[in-house]
């Protein structure tokens, strides 16, 4: 018998003017599209703010894992503002702080280290998307 | 005595989930960093709500721009519930459709044609700040 997983929610900050923000966002990218596909999904975070119903809903009924690219901890704050709950908020930092090897730079595009670092980072958060997903953290 | 520029805010609704929201964000970094590079600031659209009352003042503060990827219009939306009425208010696929250009269909790595269609969102844009500024 297969056992119904939840959905996970990965939301990156909307950050537009910090190279951490476009990590937070190619993060999210690498975990929904290469990583976890299927498991792992994204939505606008926009839309919280403007209390869509349906983004609403996404992430009252689902585990939500932020990522934030800087302290102001926009998507943290976006999700809790419609009354649902962060189950693992990240600061796209802290994975540069863990592989400081690769620095990323770039805004509208990162550069190879970033993009390379969004890779690990996201496979480093598979195993936190996993538990989420047969309701083992949160 | 120093003259102080008026500056004109962008703000880029960002969306992450669809082709419009990245198209938006590349068009209005485009903006603030080459084109109207001393005549725009902006702000990222979630301190709406994660911000401080300053931030809150965006809109207020300057005379703003939204620029938006699809109807859902997040970043109008939200400029008018919590910072100020904008100036004025773009929507990307209303801009492609007028220049006859196919919607995008990537919403991470934009192809060159994307990335062509990017650019005339940006001229757009900056004729919008000009119009802004000559009010
Ligand atoms: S967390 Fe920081 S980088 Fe991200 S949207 Fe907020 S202010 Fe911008
Ligand atoms: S306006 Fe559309 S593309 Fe932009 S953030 Fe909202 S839902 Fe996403």
């Amino acid at each position: 018998m297969s056992i119904k997983k939840n959905d996970v929610v990965v939301l990156p900050c909307s950050g537009i003017g910090k190279a951490y923000g476009t990590l937070a966002r190619e993060t999210a990218y690498e975990l929904v599209e290469r990583v976890r596909p299927g498991l792992a999904k994204l939505t606008c975070l926009p839309l919280l703010v403007i209390n869509d119903p349906q983004a609403k809903q996404l992430v009252m009924n689902n585990p939500v894992i932020t990522i934030d690219g800087c302290p102001k901890g926009c998507a943290h704050k976006s999700v809790e503002s419609v009354g649902a709950q962060v189950a693992k908020a990240y600061q796209a930092i802290d994975f540069y702080k863990a592989h400081k090897e690769l620095k990323p730079d770039g805004i509208t595009e990162l550069n190879d280290a970033g993009r390379r670092l969004a890779a690990v980072a996201a496979e480093e958060l598979s195993q936190v998307v996993d538990a989420l997903a047969a309701g083992e953290e949160g | 005595m120093a003259i102080e520029l008026m500056k004109v805010g962008i703000i880029s609704c960002s969306g992450e989930e669809l082709p419009g929201g990245t198209v938006s964000r590349i068009a209005c970094r485009k903006v603030l960093d080459d084109l109207r590079a001393t005549e725009t600031v902006t702000i990222c659209l979630p301190l709406f709500i994660a911000g401080d009352q300053g931030q809150r003042e965006f809109a207020s503060n300057y005379p703003t721009i939204t620029v938006d990827g699809c109807d859902k219009y997040c970043a109008k939306k939200s400029t008018e519930l919590l910072s100020g009425t904008p100036k004025k208010y773009i929507l990307v696929p209303e801009i492609l459709k007028r220049h006859g250009l196919e919607a995008p269909i990537h919403r991470r790595d934009l192809n060159e044609k994307e990335k062509a269609a990017a650019d005339v969102v940006a001229e757009e844009i900056a004729r919008a700040v000009d119009e802004v500024l000559n009010e």
